[in-house]
């Protein structure tokens, strides 16, 4: 058995045999291999009970929301507000009225880049962002300053891949900064970023802060009001839920500042030709009709993983990642791109003699799937001196016997190209 | 769980003569002086290639070389590229180009022309959908420099 005491403690709780039967597709194979899936950083696999619930509300319950003065839409509407409380405990936020739900992470900033950007912040302020970001924590960013009269900052990272906490701190001295985005772990170096002194730097300095929770909020305990954020946005694909819903949290104070994103139904609470009174709390940013199904599918995949337990998951990947790295590092001409201490189960790497495309068709044929290429962050690739990685990513399901696979595979490509 | 066996399955995309290739290209160097030159760039993958060319007389080329940073199968295709369009002229590469693109969606090419039989061994790209275009941009660059353009995106 596995020597990591951890890993032993939660032995009754975390059953990865048993977590993987609740994903069907796990049973899946691929070119007549076992499917060894490392990419959930891009898109995490669905349990049965995400599925279930998604096809149970539309064969059961299901109306258009806050329209109907029946029966069903009012059963509905109940099922998708209950995923906002659900949000609001997996976040630890003040109150549900805080929680916003978006397409996806990248929708969420963009709300923000629009809503904040244009009608709060003033020409002559800036944004501060990191070399570590994902092209979702940028381009709005950039598109802000363009149309907007806003200067774009980008704070250094060390070469281990950490966020240089001394140029963080010198972009922000002379107060202009009226909004730092920073990612809360980096979906190539695996990093987690100190949010918490973050968030206190950009305070100190008048500025608010954003935090992309894309990647950690799938490993950790995300507690939004202890780690001092202003903004937190997730998505819901690679949290075990469905495509087609993200979510941003806000606190109050903010959402009620900033003016709507888009206009339309439900985001009112009256129109009339010559104006128009917005609805208050999170609805005035929910305009049109929402992705019912899949908040409801949210919800169901918030209730998996809260019933699983963070620490048990935070564990099991620790553990994971423990592994992955010295098998990884002992296979010949493989680096491991970024080196942070405090880091999670996404490993970039690269293979000496073989690009990390030719590496990941190879791994392909042997049912490996891994990400290669630049995964959405070409300034961050740059800085780190790679056109392009291999990237291998950890779920709930995965397990060490499919990361001996991936390190035993990897010799195999190496020679393979030699 | 044990996925042991060789790779004999990806024999047909890496044949040894692609593998050779993007070991020990033949053109890949940068040439001076030149005619035409252009970027292509997969941003999918981050391959990225520069192709040159120095034509003899009006567009038939002299000499064709590239520059690149990519995988074994968009290096070899360069490589083999740099080597098929050699005295020919634009009209010539042009379809050429439309041939091999051929050849690497769907495996065979109708084409009669000989240069076909040199490009071959790239054929078995066609097996591997996300893999064409590494095939495809060395030569996509190449008529980005036929037309005077400076970049050519793929897609
Ligand atoms: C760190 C990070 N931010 C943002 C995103 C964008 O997520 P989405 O495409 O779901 O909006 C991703 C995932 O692709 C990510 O890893």
């Amino acid at each position: 058995m596995n020597a990591n005491p951890k890993l032993a403690d939660l032995a009754p709780a975390f059953d990865v045999e048993r977590i993987r039967a609740d994903f069907p597709i796990l049973s899946q194979r691929v070119h007549g291999k076992p499917f060894v899936f490392l990419d959930s950083a891009a898109s995490a696999q669905k349990p049965r009970a995400v599925i279930g619930a998604m096809s149970h509300a539309m064969e059961t319950q299901y109306a258009n929301v806050h329209r109907g003065l029946h029966w069903m839409s009012e059963r509905t509407s109940d099922a998708y507000e209950n995923v906002r409380d659900q949000v609001a405990a997996l976040l630890h936020a003040e109150s549900r009225e805080e929680i916003v739900f978006t397409r996806n992470s990248t929708e969420a900033i963009n709300l923000v880049a629009h809503s904040y950007g244009r009608g709060i912040l003033k020409p002559g302020q800036a944004v501060l962002i990191t070399e570590m970001e994902h092209h979702a924590n940028i381009v709005p960013w950039q598109m802000l300053r363009d149309s907007h009269g806003i200067e774009l900052r980008v704070a250094g990272i060390t070469d281990s891949g950490e966020l240089d906490l001394a140029s963080f701190a010198s972009l922000l001295e002379d107060g202009r900064v009226g909004l730092a985005a920073v990612t809360h772990m980096s979906n190539v170096l695996g990093t987690y970023n100190p949010i918490a002194r973050v968030a206190a730097l950009a305070h100190a300095a008048g500025a608010q802060l954003l935090v992309d929770g894309s990647q950690a909020v799938v490993h950790r305990t995300v507690d939004v009001q202890a780690l001092g954020a202003d903004f937190y946005v997730f998505t819901g694909h690679k949290l075990y839920g469905p495509t087609g819903v993200g979510v941003l949290w806000a606190r109050r104070a903010l959402l009620d500042a900033m003016p709507p994103f888009m206009g339309g139904g439900d985001m009112i609470a009256s129109v009339s030709f010559e104006r128009s009174i917005w609805a208050s709390g999170p609805t005035k940013f929910e305009a049109g009709t929402p992705a019912i199904i899949e908040v409801i599918g949210l919800g169901a995949a918030i209730d998996y993983v809260s019933a699983i337990g963070f620490d048990a998951i935070a564990a099991h990947e620790a553990a994971l990642t423990g592994h992955a790295l010295s098998r990884l590092s002992a296979v010949d001409g493989l680096r491991i791109v970024g080196q942070a201490k405090d880091r999670g189960g996404v490993i970039s790497f690269t293979l000496e003699g073989a690009h990390a495309h030719d590496v990941a068709t190879l791994l392909d044929r042997n049912g490996i799937a891994v990400r290669a290429g630049r995964h959405c962050a070409d300034p961050l690739m740059a800085r780190m001196g790679v056109t392009s990685t291999a990237r291998a990513s950890f779920g709930i399901y995965t397990t060490h016997a499919e990361i001996d696979v991936l390190a035993d595979t990897l010799v195999r490509v190496r020679s393979f190209f030699q | 769980m044990s996925q042991s066996h060789s790779f004999d399955d990806v024999r047909d995309l890496y044949q040894n003569i692609i593998l050779d290739r993007a070991r020990n290209p033949r053109h890949m160097h940068r040439m001076e002086p030149f005619d035409a030159c252009a970027a292509g760039e997969n941003p999918l993958c981050g391959d990225q290639v520069e192709v040159r060319v120095r034509f003899a007389a009006g567009t038939t080329v002299a000499e064709a070389a590239f520059e690149a940073r990519g995988c074994a199968i968009s290096m070899a295709s360069a490589d083999l590229m740099a080597e098929v369009v050699r005295g020919r002229d634009a009209a010539a590469m042009r379809s050429l180009a439309a041939d091999f693109a051929e050849l690497a969606r769907n495996g065979v090419s109708g084409s009669a022309d000989p240069a076909i039989s040199t490009l071959q061994p790239l054929s078995g790209v066609s097996e591997y959908r996300s893999r064409v275009k590494c095939a495809t941009l060395p030569w996509s660059a190449l008529i980005a420099a036929l037309d005077g353009a400076k970049e050519s995106s793929h897609d």
